[in-house]
């Protein structure tokens, strides 16, 4: 079998407050192979974000191990980062800087030269239908609009990884429709794996080809859409959103169901 | 070699962004210059106990006032874009966070150089007469202690919550910093015990040197100190200001 692409044993990440402990994540295994898109769901406070924060090195685990694009997360960030891409919950665009401007110091913090990165650019506006767009500051985007930047700086140095938290929050139905058509060309064109968390059971359903629902900070249940909705409702013509109420309402947080 | 690169690149970033918003150049400057204007001119007539005229000493201290009360608030910056998810986007590459750290703050020191520059020239249209080679030095005094403030406020935004409690830290810090420095009317018009209070503050050194470089004084204890005093503030905030920088927020 080929390296995965992500590989997780026992990651763990409990936040000190002034109250005491919060453990967001207690302990999570899975892996991802490569080429592979996950649906990482959960309800809110499950620990999804705080999960791909911990992948994507910006967050230092409490425990566990974790390698993502072949990289150790702990002994080698800097590799990590090299090969992933990253878009946040929150979007991470400067309101006060130019479409254009934002794509190429992107590139250049992944060292790709002036010349390089003005190309790169070019073809992520092409890819991601920002062509006109180029020169407006991003706070003149739509929510669309803004999504498919945000999506384009993740893939500005070609990730081997791509990380999605959230993308589809706040779109309309076209630009989701637009969303998941750009993952599926992204990992069939380049072979991305892509990690998504998501809310919406209708975009894993159509998205993922496999799934791992989290809940209490610990993975509650894994497969593919179809394994989930005949598990855990016994009814094959079962929506996703059946599946992961039965899962995630009958499940005690931090034990995990057997499946 | 690529910390240089890589500063570089943000620096410009920032830089470019300052430039599109010319009116934050302005603002920063509103204060200090109403200082000049309105309270400079009631210090004509009076021997201040440093030396030289009113302006030798007064621009120096609002020199160091612009550097301290814009450098320590720059975090608030930094924190918004926090918020917004810039700063992650920008870590999850293979730039280092001391890059990060130092190209915003020589962005800062650039601004305020810019900043100082025109106030200088505002301080010498009102009357200040100093050496060219003095006004030099002392700007390069203000650029040091600017970098200095400037990463620390950093440092303090990447481990802060939210802009209301930046703001409160930095308004509590910086407040006494600068009433103990001496920086509108010198120390040396001070009772004996706020002159010995004054001496723990570094910025106290800062400004005396530079009052000392715009008279003309160059190699004196005075100078010797200010120097010493701002570039080790500058060297453990820059480097404190780094660690707080790549600490994540627990
Ligand atoms: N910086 C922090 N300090 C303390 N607790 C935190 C911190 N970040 C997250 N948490 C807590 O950790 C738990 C998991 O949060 P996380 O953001 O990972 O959830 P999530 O699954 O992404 O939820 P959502 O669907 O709402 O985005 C929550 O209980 C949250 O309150
Ligand atoms: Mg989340």
């Amino acid at each position: 079998m080929p390296e995965p692409a992500i590989h997780v044993r026992g990651l763990t990440r409990t936040f000190t407050l002034a109250k005491g402990p919060v453990h967001a994540v207690r302990g999570i295994d899975l892996t991802v192979r490569r080429g592979e898109i996950l649906g990482f769901l959960g309800p809110n406070g499950a620990g999804k974000t705080t999960t791909v924060r911990m992948l994507t090195t910006l967050l230092p685990p409490s425990g566990g191990h974790a390698e993502v694009a072949g990289h150790d997360l702990l002994a080698d960030p800097a590799g990590v980062r090299r090969r992933i891409g990253y878009v946040a919950q929150s979007g991470g665009l400067d309101p006060a800087c130019g479409v254009r401007e934002e794509l190429i110091t992107q590139g250049r913090l992944h060292r790709l030269t002036r010349g390089q990165a003005g190309e790169r650019a070019e073809e992520l506006a092409r890819d991601l239908a920002l062509v006109e767009l180029m020169e407006r500051p991003t706070v003149a985007l739509s929510g669309g609009q803004r999504r498919r930047l945000e999506i384009a700086l993740g893939l500005v140095n070609r990730p081997e990884v791509l990380f999605l938290d959230e993308p589809s929050t706040g779109l309309d139905p076209g630009s989701r429709a637009e969303l998941w058509e750009l993952v599926r060309r992204v990992r069939a064109v380049h072979g991305t794996t892509v990690f998504l968390t998501t809310h919406y059971l209708d975009e894993a359903d159509a998205l993922a080809d496999r799934i791992v629902v989290v809940d209490g900070g610990a993975v509650v249940a894994e497969g593919t859409p179809a394994e989930l909705k005949s598990r855990h409702t016994g009814d094959p013509a079962a929506s996703l959103q059946d599946a992961f109420l039965a899962i995630t309402g009958r499940a005690t947080a931090g034990e995990p169901l057997s499946i | 070699m690529t910390l240089l690169t890589d500063t570089g690149i943000i620096f410009g970033r920032y830089l470019r962004a300052t430039l599109r918003s010319r009116t934050s150049l302005l603002f920063g400057m509103l204060q200090p210059l109403l200082f000049l204007a309105l309270f400079g001119p009631l210090l004509t007539g009076f021997d201040l106990g440093v030396g030289g005229s009113s302006w030798q000493a007064l621009v120096p201290g609002v020199l160091v006032q612009l550097a301290l009360l814009g450098g320590s608030f720059v975090g608030l910056g930094l924190l918004v874009e926090r918020n917004l998810g810039v700063i992650d986007r920008m870590r999850v590459t293979p730039v280092s966070p001391l890059a990060l750290l130092l190209g915003r703050t020589l962005r800062d020191v650039v601004q305020l150089l810019v900043q100082s520059i025109l106030l200088v020239g505002l301080g010498v249209a009102f009357g200040l007469r100093a050496p060219l080679g003095g006004i030099v030095l002392g700007l390069l005094f203000v650029a040091v202690l600017a970098a200095a403030l400037s990463a620390l406020s950093y440092g303090l935004a990447m481990n802060v919550g939210t802009p209301p409690e930046f703001a409160a830290i930095a308004n509590t810090a910086a407040m006494p910093l600068m009433l103990l420095s001496g920086l509108l009317l010198p120390m040396s018009l001070a009772p004996g015990w706020l002159d010995a209070a004054s001496r723990v503050v570094p910025l106290r050194y800062t400004v005396d040197a530079v009052r000392q470089v715009f008279q003309g004084h160059y190699a004196n204890a005075t100078v010797l100190t200010g120097a010493a005093v701002t570039v080790a503030l500058a060297a453990a905030c820059v480097f404190g200001g780094a660690r707080l920088f790549s600490r994540t927020r627990a």
